[in-house]
């Protein structure tokens, strides 16, 4: 029962966060995507780095349970599909996690992602045996493997390196990175929408 | 407006800390899939059945690893079926402690319209497309942006990089190409 509260207090928080940083807005997601406006992904640069650090920080201070570790495992066929995600998350502006919040806020083609992403499991349910039987599902590099090797862990490291100091290296990276981040890579600003007429050429100053 | 990216990320960071100090580490797209199962199970109920062991399924996705799919389509009150319920009350509530959003917007997104006109029937098939293939890639690399992306690359998972890798390289030049105009902020 502990379990399903825990459930509904992250699971809540997780959605009213993901609103109130635009992730379930298509706006930010095409803007950060088509890199003229990169709040978001400095935004998700910092909460990774923010979660890296504090997980691992807490695993050297012996205050957070490394057996609340989850690895999933590499293998081609993470690649494709995050190319195929990619393109889905691009041409719609949700991801499976923030498309159900946004129809949740009331967005109605929200729900037709959501419709096309049912359908979509659904076809990956069927065509399971075939992905399965290609070897794209095999696992290279090990498989389960975090970068360094994780004290306690039950993951396997990619390289004989402590891997709680690894993660805590790389989580600062991406704090870092999160500031060094231009607001914006290309394009230039726009005052108003409605001026449609103006050149659709973007600039790449 | 959305928060400062500086509070914004930390608040973001904090979540997805809290989710593996105290159970396990934030995802979604599976949850799609075991609502896919509950819809096939109310049509046909020999989709998943019980064994000696716990359950299985006629569909191979569903009784992979030890049926532990299969099992959440007939219990969907576990935590990761009611944590993404959640995420739908929580999101909803932000939207509307804030004014909730205007109906153009609730119609489609601004940037949408700036690029690609107004009618909404082009914008839902477009979303719907859309879905099909980001669910069908998620299931395909076992995870999404929240499980692989956010998740995996706190943990430092070699899989969350690899997924990252593949998800921005394409997702990068097609929003180029499509969204060549900008939208008001």
């Amino acid at each position: 029962m502990s379990q399903l509260l825990l459930a509904i207090v992250i699971g809540g928080a997780f959605g009213a966060v993901l609103d109130r940083v635009g992730a379930t807005n298509p706006n930010w997601i095409g803007r950060m995507l088509s890199l003229t406006n990169l709040a978001l992904m400095k935004t998700i640069l910092l909460a990774i780095g923010t979660g890296a650090v504090l997980m691992f920080a807490g695993q050297m201070l012996g205050l957070v349970d490394v057996g609340h570790m989850s690895v999933k495992a590499a293998y081609a066929g993470v690649f494709i599909g995050g190319l195929l995600l990619g393109t889905g998350w691009a041409i719609s502006g949700f991801c499976p996690g923030t498309g159900v919040c946004a129809a949740a806020a009331g967005r109605k083609d929200a729900i037709f992602f959501i419709a096309g992403g049912l359908l979509g499991a659904a076809a990956y349910m069927v065509t399971y045996p075939a992905w399965k039987a290609s070897g794209l599902l095999d696992s290279i590099a090990g498989g389960k493997v975090t970068l360094g090797t994780v004290p306690g862990s039950k993951f396997d490291g990619l390289m004989d390196l402590p891997g709680d100091v690894v993660g805590l290296v790389l989580g600062l990276g991406f704090i870092v990175i999160a500031f060094a981040l231009p607001d914006r890579l290309a394009g230039r600003d726009v005052s108003d929408s409605s001026s449609s007429i103006h050149d659709a050429k973007l600039s790449n100053d | 407006m959305i928060l400062n990216w500086k509070i914004g990320g930390l608040l973001l960071g904090l979540v997805f800390f809290l989710a593996v100090l105290l159970v396990k580490p934030i995802g979604v797209s599976t949850q799609f899939v075991i609502l896919d199962g509950i819809i096939g199970n109310a049509v046909n109920a020999e989709l998943v059945t019980k064994t000696d062991e716990g359950y299985t399924s006629t569909n191979a996705y569903l009784a992979k690893s030890k049926g532990k799919y299969a099992k959440s389509v007939v219990n969907p009150m576990n935590y990761s079926f009611v944590f993404v319920l959640a995420m739908m009350g929580g999101a909803f509530i932000s939207t509307m402690a804030r004014g909730g959003l205007s109906r153009e917007e609730r119609t489609m997104p601004a940037l949408w319209r700036a690029n690609f006109g107004d009618n909404p029937m082009t914008r839902y098939l477009v979303a719907f497309l859309g879905g099909f293939i980001v669910l069908y890639g998620a299931r395909l690399a076992g995870g999404c942006t929240s499980g692989h992306m956010m998740s995996g690359m706190m943990q430092s998972a070699l899989s969350g990089y690899i997924f990252a890798a593949g998800a921005f390289l394409a997702a990068i030049p097609v929003a180029r190409i499509m969204f060549k105009k900008e939208a008001r902020l």
